[in-house]
């Protein structure tokens, strides 16, 4: 394997999970909820992963769990943020402490012990290929589940009449709830989805990225998936994009350190921060391009007048 | 037969003072439920939490000093939250505040006395006003959302604080501990009661005071209320919003700030890798559970104080995780978040079942 193989399927490996957790808040965000949660329903996700894993020994019991775990985080901000129509992001912000914590105290006894691998994928014939064959056809099962997962919201959301309501009901809540649509179950089902796909995204951090357990693992990359819908300007196309982009400064970090370039580990390790700090400014700056797809209700509650 | 929320014609002033309350009495429910289950006598455990850091003097001592900086904090935050501005990064601003400040014991060893303390608490001011700045700056030029930029920024102060404490300001007499040079008692905060209550008592409470008349008794705090609840009724009043986005957050970085270099000038002493245990994300959920109001703000400051004491102590006697202070900070801070609706809504239980209002009008 080439160097710059090497570099490019760790690429793939850093986006996966961003492009998990942005994916499901993408479709939280068009039914018009900002969950600013991501970074605890990751935590969840990745604590509750690793340790189904650890008990039963089987991988793919840890990522459904993870999966549950997540979504009932993310139900935890429905009801509160929904039913009760608390201010979304004190709610959000609420979810990240108690879901890291929650995580902490979950993981203690899975701290050190070590991971079980997720197996890859190798398709006889073709993962052998020079260049693509590793990178297209070699990958670990849960990158394919991403992509899919994104063709799939792509196509859901542009190409389906549920995918039209659920885009309504972020556009205009007061028209979508007038036509008869309900507008607070379509939301907590976005929700729900969003916790799903963040849970995902965790487990992906500890089973197959580090595969370990350590107390705030996420290490900030539910924000930088939030950051990440707001980069793709909401489109499913542009966040595939833009999780590789991210991927690619925190893969390019760690290269750089283990080249042993003379900076301090601790610059390297902000570039990704600082990265998506400049990238939000650059996409705000152009309010034109953001309006045309921002979710007019983004972040409003909604409470039917019956 | 189904359960709605019903808006209220006026917000209810009962359930304002009672929803903090029962938020409490819920988070304390539910923290019952969980001991019960994982095994744990559940009144031992609440006892050792809430109870026993107010049965000796010492302990108290101690939980007035862990409330400073959280109160401190939250009072600048309540003025962001209060105009809609959502600076969650507070935890940065305070590492900034720290880092400035301390700027002056490390690279001036020898400096000593009443006006080099003042000049390090102005440089902690200011530094965590700097740091603030930036978001503000990012909002109001670019209109990059202030949410992620603050929290991104923490990241950013963290990382800079491990470096300069383990790099350049490391003690080279130190036993490569990542610490800076231990400060010298003329550069740190006089001690003004007990044994370790210091001088940012009196700061805490002069913010509380100076919030209150600013929010209750001046035109500022007018304009931050109505910009944040309605930014076009502030536009046609002829606020600007931009001002107040500005403001805020250099009131909210300050006083964050002035908690971290008071951490450093107190109870630390000295530099080192990490200077909070997430003050600046309690302070969050003190703002809140204190209503934006600075009294509020003062006891429910005081409250997460001993969630922090009560951890440390169920550690030591039943060997409970640290985590469980963050589970019981985040539950709560959901609790209130519920019960506040009650402010606004009240609960009406519909009898018919499928005939909706909407299909009969």
């Amino acid at each position: 394997m080439t160097m710059m193989e090497g570099i490019l399927l760790t690429i793939v490996t850093a986006a996966t999970p961003l492009l998990f957790a942005a994916i499901g808040e993408l479709v939280a965000e068009r039914a018009g909820v900002l969950n600013l949660g991501v970074e605890g329903m990751m935590a969840i996700g990745a604590v509750c992963g690793f340790a189904a894993t650890a008990v039963t020994g089987m991988p793919i019991v840890g990522v459904l769990v993870a999966m549950i775990g997540g979504m009932l985080a993310a139900g935890l901000f429905g009801i509160v943020a929904l039913f009760f129509v608390a201010n979304q992001n004190a709610t959000g912000v609420a979810l990240t402490l108690f879901g890291l914590g929650l995580s902490g105290l979950i993981g203690d006894r899975f701290v050190g012990m070590p991971g079980i691998p997720v197996p890859r994928v190798d398709i006889p014939g073709l993962s052998d290929l020079p260049i693509v064959g590793r990178l297209v056809f070699g990958q670990d099962p849960l990158v394919y589940l991403a992509v899919v997962l994104a063709i799939g919201t792509w196509w859901f959301l542009f190409r389906t009449r549920g995918g039209l309501v659920l885009r309504a009901v972020g556009d205009n809540h007061g028209s979508a709830h007038a036509l008869g649509f309900s507008v607070i179950r379509t939301r907590f089902l976005a929700v729900l989805f969003g916790g799903l796909c963040a849970g995902l995204g965790g487990a992906y951090l500890s089973l197959v990225y580090t595969p370990q357990w350590t107390p705030m693992m996420t290490g900030g990359r539910g924000w930088i998936a939030l950051a990440l819908v707001v980069f793709a300007s909401w489109l499913p196309g542009r966040l595939v994009i833009g999780a590789l982009l991210f991927g690619g400064v925190s893969i390019l970090q760690l290269h750089a350190q283990a080249i042993g370039i003379g900076i301090p580990s601790q610059f390297l390790s902000m570039l990704p921060y600082i990265v998506t700090v400049i990238a939000l400014v650059i996409i705000s700056r152009n309010r034109t391009l953001l309006s045309v797809n921002t979710p007019a209700c983004l972040g409003r509650a909604f409470v039917p007048d019956s | 037969m189904r359960i709605v929320l019903e808006k209220r014609l006026t917000p209810s002033r009962s359930m304002q003072y009672l929803s903090p309350v029962v938020a409490i009495l819920l988070s304390l429910a539910t923290f019952f439920v969980i001991f019960l289950l994982a095994g744990i006598d559940p009144m031992r455990a609440l006892y050792i939490y809430f109870v026993e850091p107010l049965t000796a003097l010492w302990s108290i001592e101690d939980l007035l000093v862990k409330a400073v900086p959280i109160i401190l904090i939250a009072i600048g935050l309540s003025f962001c939250y209060q105009s809609a501005v959502w600076n969650i990064g507070a935890e940065g601003q305070l590492a900034a505040g720290a880092l400035a400040g301390a700027a002056i014991p490390i690279l001036f060893p020898t400096l000593q006395g009443p006006a080099v303390i003042t000049a390090m608490i102005l440089m902690g001011i200011a530094g965590g006003m700097a740091y603030a700045a930036i978001p503000a700056i990012l909002k109001i030029r670019f209109n990059a959302n202030e949410t992620l930029t603050t929290l991104m920024l923490v990241y950013v102060a963290n990382l800079f604080l491990d470096y300069m404490a383990r790099g350049p300001w490391r003690d080279p007499a130190g036993f490569n501990f990542p610490n800076s040079r231990p400060f010298d008692e003329g550069q740190m905060l006089p001690v003004i009661a007990g044994e370790s209550i210091r001088l940012s008592i009196i700061f805490m409470l002069v913010a509380v005071v100076v919030a209150w008349f600013m929010t209750t008794k001046t035109m500022t705090g007018f304009k931050i209320r109505v910009l944040g609840q309605s930014p076009r009724a502030g536009s046609f009043g002829g606020f600007s919003r931009n001002k107040m986005v500005m403001l805020t957050f250099l009131i909210s970085g300050g006083l964050a700030g002035l908690a971290g270099i008071c951490e450093v000038m107190g109870p630390i002493g000295l530099l080192r890798t990490s200077v909070s245990p997430g003050y600046g994300f309690t302070a969050i959920i003190v703002a809140f559970l204190g209503r934006l109001h600075p009294f509020g703000i003062l006891i429910a400051g005081l409250l997460l104080a001993l969630s922090y004491m009560g951890g440390e102590g169920a550690q030591v006697a039943i060997g409970l995780s640290d985590q469980t202070t963050q589970v019981f900070q985040g539950m709560l801070l959901f609790y209130v978040l519920a019960c506040d609706s009650f402010i606004y809504y009240r609960l009406r239980i519909v009898r018919q079942p499928a005939l909706d209002a909407a299909t009969v009008r």
